[in-house]
């Protein structure tokens, strides 16, 4: 017996709240936006599986997986732009202390 | 034709509001319009009398005009003018006094002489002194307010006009309200002397009580017969249906009743008994005033009314014995009064209401003819007496200042000798005075004197006729006495002696008035006379009876009322002359009798009875009690309630609640809440989208429940 | 159980893993590297769903670049006092709380989709993959759109990380 669609959505789905965990719970920066490409990649897994099992013929799912990843690295490059950009104004990179939008 | 007729009263109308608001400060201008007017009025009068005159039957064929002017439901109060026999002879008289005494009124207002040297607007003109040849003098001066009344003496023609032009019981009221408040404002002109006030209110106060009544009866008629106009009421139907409505006043029929209403009218403005105390107070006016609105017109107009509404009022026999009672009875009573009176004007004024008694006693014996006929007569020569008493006071002025002397003017006994000093005053006083006793055949007084007595022995009224009789013989005594004194014998004081005759504006309308006092009386001599009668026919009974429905019946003609006019008229005149021509001052006056010297103390009666009553209502019971006590009482209650409520709200209320629970409260409620609120702004990222994710889960959690489940 | 099964088990396991030593570590620099395992795991994924060009892609670019960046930038942004003390938050049960509810629902979402538990179907014949899936890119009729923006993206990415990140040189 193959493997059941379900198997890979289920995979997905933990692989997307560790990483949801991870971008809640971490104090560092640079460590939120490693939880953020754990959910970017659950999401690839996920269009992947639906080609695969829906409709293998027609690439919409790649399309859309290779169109996340661009986004993705883009995404990161910005990120960590900024966090070296905040990192050298306020010489932190924990979330909690740049706070200077507040009250 | 009838529409000249509305124009009859309108000139003195535009005189007087041009004088008031255009030429007040210029007196030339102002007599000149005033003049003018009445010159104007005077001539319309004349193109209608003669027209009038000219026409065949023309009581049957009358000029009659009206507009619709208020509406009362379902009919309109109308205004209207009329010219009938009647009002026609009524125009003529009117018409010619009025122009005479406003150009009497130019010279005894001093036109022409200079300005009083401490004369004040509301006093009488003091004299002013001029530097003539070197020495000075004290000449008359003009008068202050002599365009004021010029403007009042032409409202009052504009309200004479109206009521004898009137075709209705409204216009007539209207008129005669008009000629009441000129009335008040004549009398009381120069109103900086109190006696002249008080004569004023005085007078108004009398007459409204008259004419109070006079509404109520106007009224009456209204709402018995849905009409005022004179020629709808005299309708044989309507006249009928009055007799026969019977009301529950005194027994009355609604003829009778309403009859005495506008008789009472008459008492007040006719100054009759019981209403007559205002009549010789009413002297305190300039003489012209006198002489118009108190001998020639304005009581006249009471008259007038009576003799206007013969036909309803002599319906009814109660109301016509009251009638001729009052008329008689005052005839009579002021006659006594008069003969003890020293003022020349006064003895004139209680003449005046003697012989409009004359008229009433007449009316009351249904002589309609014989008392139109001496209210015309009458019109003229106590216009010209009074006329000509002010000439004599103002000749008599002219000597108190030149002598300095400090006597009345106005006292006969301080005249004497004016005959040779004021000859065109004495001789056309004389005619006057004659006319008024009913000197034979040259007077007009004699014609319509005769007249009446004849009626009233001829109906068989002999009581009239005998009290009549009296009050003629006084009548002709206390007038020889006023002409002895004043004008014959010796000048008893140096003021007489030194008087001098009046301006021409002055002497000549007495003479012009001198002249219808002896003609008019030849149109009205009755055909039976023993010699004159039928050389010319009795056109004024012709005429005049004509306004009638049916013309009266001339009287029969019987020797005993000739005799008796000519005895008493002849008799009184040689006695009043016998008696006086001897008397030099008031002690050596027999008939200074107390009693009559003050009127049979009517008007302290009237002060006591009536007058302070009525004060002390006013001020004890209205004005303390009642005005302050209740009225202001409960302003001040309602003030200071409304104040303890204010306040109660504000410290109460307003303060506490909307203050500071609402407006403060709100305030503090919400910085509270935004400084507790604010800190869900930490400015942490993470913190943010825990928030996000939160709401996330609880929202999918509830949408898949509100979709699968319920 | 087949092979792929238990291929499929064990890489799963394994992408879990490295995922949960991400995001627990307290040393950034291991967590970078427990990612590239993770990101490796999930290449291994792709290969077995014949998704042969993404396992490659996956590989180049996010292991060769993505991890790379963050490792350079952990790098860059050391401090010596930084890994010291907790590196979670002291409320980190709020978060594994919604992670597991989350699971939860999803995995009933997963389970309630219809024909969830189908297995794979063979390959159409002749379906070249890498070139269907470029002329997918490419073709106007297809996904050249996104693909363009894709590439304006980034380059907006490029332009501004550089400009973000440059030294003010003062």
């Amino acid at each position: 017996m193959s493997i059941p669609l379900s198997w890979y959505l289920i995979l997905a789905a933990a692989l997307f709240c560790i990483g949801l965990y991870g971008v809640l719970s971490r104090k560092n920066a640079i460590a939120i936006l490693l939880g953020v490409e754990l959910m970017l990649n659950a999401v690839n897994i996920n269009l992947v599986a639906f080609w695969r099992y829906f409709n293998p013929a027609q690439m919409s799912g790649q399309a859309f997986a290779v169109i996340v990843f661009a986004v993705a690295a883009a995404e990161v490059a910005v990120g960590l732009a900024l966090i070296i950009s905040v990192y050298r104004r306020r010489k932190t990179v924990l979330a909690d202390e740049i706070d200077l939008m507040k009250w | 034709m009838n529409f000249l007729i509305w124009f009859l009263p309108l000139p003195p109308l535009l005189a007087f509001f041009t004088i008031i608001i255009f030429t007040n400060k210029s007196k030339p201008l102002s007599h000149t319009i005033a003049i003018g007017a009445a010159g104007l009025s005077w001539l319309g009068s004349m193109v209608i009398f003669v027209k009038a005159v000219g026409m065949q039957e023309f009581g049957k064929h009358i000029f009659e005009s009206s507009v619709n002017w208020l509406p009362t439901k379902d009919l309109w109060l109308q205004i209207g003018v009329r010219v009938d026999p009647l009002s026609a002879v009524v125009l003529f008289f009117v018409a010619w006094t009025v122009l005479a005494i406003f150009v009497y009124s130019i010279g005894y207002h001093n036109f022409g002489q200079p300005k009083g040297d401490h004369d004040l607007p509301g006093m009488p003109p003091h004299g002013a002194i001029v530097v003539e040849k070197g020495y000075k003098s004290l000449v008359p001066s003009i008068e202050p307010m002599y365009s004021r009344f010029f403007a009042f003496i032409s409202l009052f023609a504009f309200g004479m006009y109206t009521l004898v032009l009137s075709n209705n019981l409204l216009t007539l009221y209207i008129g005669w309200e008009i000629m009441g408040l000129c009335s008040y404002l004549l009398i009381g002109f120069w109103y900086g002397k109190k006696s002249a006030r008080d004569a004023a209110v005085k007078a108004f106060m009398t007459t409204r009580i008259g004419d109070v009544f006079m509404l109520l009866g106007i009224a009456f008629l209204y709402s018995a017969t849905g009409s005022l106009t004179f020629s709808e009421i005299f309708q044989p139907r309507v006249l009928e249906a009055l007799l026969a409505a019977n009301t529950p006043v005194l027994g009355l029929s609604a003829a009778g009743l309403i009859g005495l209403l506008l008789f009472i009218g008459t008492i007040g403005k006719s100054a009759q008994w019981p209403l007559h105390v205002w009549l010789p107070d009413a002297m305190e006016g300039p003489t012209p005033v006198s002489a118009m609105i108190h001998a020639a017109t304005m009581v006249s107009a009471g008259v007038y009314m009576v003799i206007r509404m013969f036909p309803l009022i002599s319906l009814d026999a109660h109301t016509m014995t009251v009638v001729a009672f009052i008329g008689s009875f005052t005839a009579l009573f002021a006659a006594t009064i008069a003969v003890a009176q020293n003022d020349i004007k006064k003895v004139l004024a209680y003449s005046t209401i003697s012989q409009l008694g004359f008229m009433i006693a007449a009316l009351g014996v249904h002589a309609y003819v014989a008392a139109a006929f001496h209210l015309v007569t009458h019109a003229f020569f106590k216009a010209l007496l009074f006329l000509g008493s002010g000439s004599v006071i103002h000749g008599m002025e002219h000597g108190v200042l030149h002598t300095g002397e400090h006597v009345d003017a106005q006292d006969m006994f301080n005249m004497g000798g004016l005959r040779k000093k004021m000859p065109i005053t004495f001789w056309t006083f004389l005619i006057g005075g004659l006319a008024l006793s009913g000197f034979p055949v040259l007077t007009a007084g004699f014609w319509s004197k005769d007249e009446i007595f004849a009626e009233a022995f001829g109906k068989g009224h002999l009581a009239v006729f005998t009290v009549l009789a009296l009050a003629a013989f006084l009548t002709a005594f206390y007038t020889m006495r006023q002409i002895t004194l004043t004008f014959l014998g010796k000048a008893r004081t140096r003021a007489a002696e030194h008087a001098r005759e009046t301006t021409w504006t002055m002497t000549i309308p007495l003479i012009v008035l001198a002249v219808f006092a002896v003609g008019f009386g030849w149109v009205g001599i009755p055909e039976h006379f023993p010699g004159l009668g039928g050389i010319l026919p009795n056109w004024f009974h012709e005429f005049v009876g004509g306004t009638l429905a049916e013309l009266p019946e001339a009287v029969k003609f019987s020797w005993i009322p000739l005799i008796t006019s000519l005895g008493v008229a002849l008799g009184g005149l040689f006695v009043g002359w016998l008696v006086y021509r001897k008397v030099r001052n008031p002690a050596e006056d027999r008939l200074q009798i107390p009693l009559l010297k003050n009127k049979y103390y009517f008007d302290e009666i009237y002060n006591s009875l009536l007058i302070r009553p009525a004060y002390w209502v006013a001020e004890s019971f209205t004005s303390l009690f009642m005005d302050r006590k209740v009225i202001d009482g409960s302003l001040h209650g309602v003030a200071r309630f409304s104040l303890f409520l204010g306040n109660a709200f504000r410290n109460y209320f307003d303060k506490p609640v909307i203050n500071e629970f609402l407006g403060d409260g709100t305030g503090k409620a919400v910085k509270a809440s935004g400084f507790s609120l604010r800190k869900i702004q930490a400015g942490r990222v993470q913190y943010y989208m825990v928030a996000s994710v939160v709401v996330l889960v609880i929202f999918a959690v509830l949408y898949y429940f509100l979709n699968t489940g319920m | 159980m087949t092979g792929e099964q238990i291929i499929f088990l064990i890489t799963g396991v394994l992408i879990l893993v490295s995922a949960l030593l991400v995001v627990t570590t307290p040393k950034l620099l291991h967590a970078a590297l427990w990612l590239v395992a993770a990101l490796f795991g999930v290449a291994v994924l792709y290969a077995t769903l014949q998704a042969n060009f993404l396992a490659v892609v996956q590989v180049v670019v996010y292991i060769g670049a993505i991890a790379i960046l963050f490792i350079f930038v952990v790098m860059l942004t050391r401090r010596e006092l930084m890994e010291k003390g907790r590196q979670t938050r002291s409320n980190w049960w709020i978060p594994a709380l919604l992670g597991l509810l989350i699971l939860a629902g999803l995995v009933l979402l997963i389970l309630s989709i219809p024909g969830v538990g189908r297995t794979v179907t063979v390959l159409p014949a002749g379906l070249d993959s890498v070139f269907a899936l470029g002329s997918a890119l490419v073709s106007p009729d297809a996904y050249v759109l996104p693909f363009e923006v894709a590439s304006i993206l980034l380059l907006a990415a490029l332009v501004g990380a550089v400009y973000v990140a440059t030294l003010d040189k003062k």
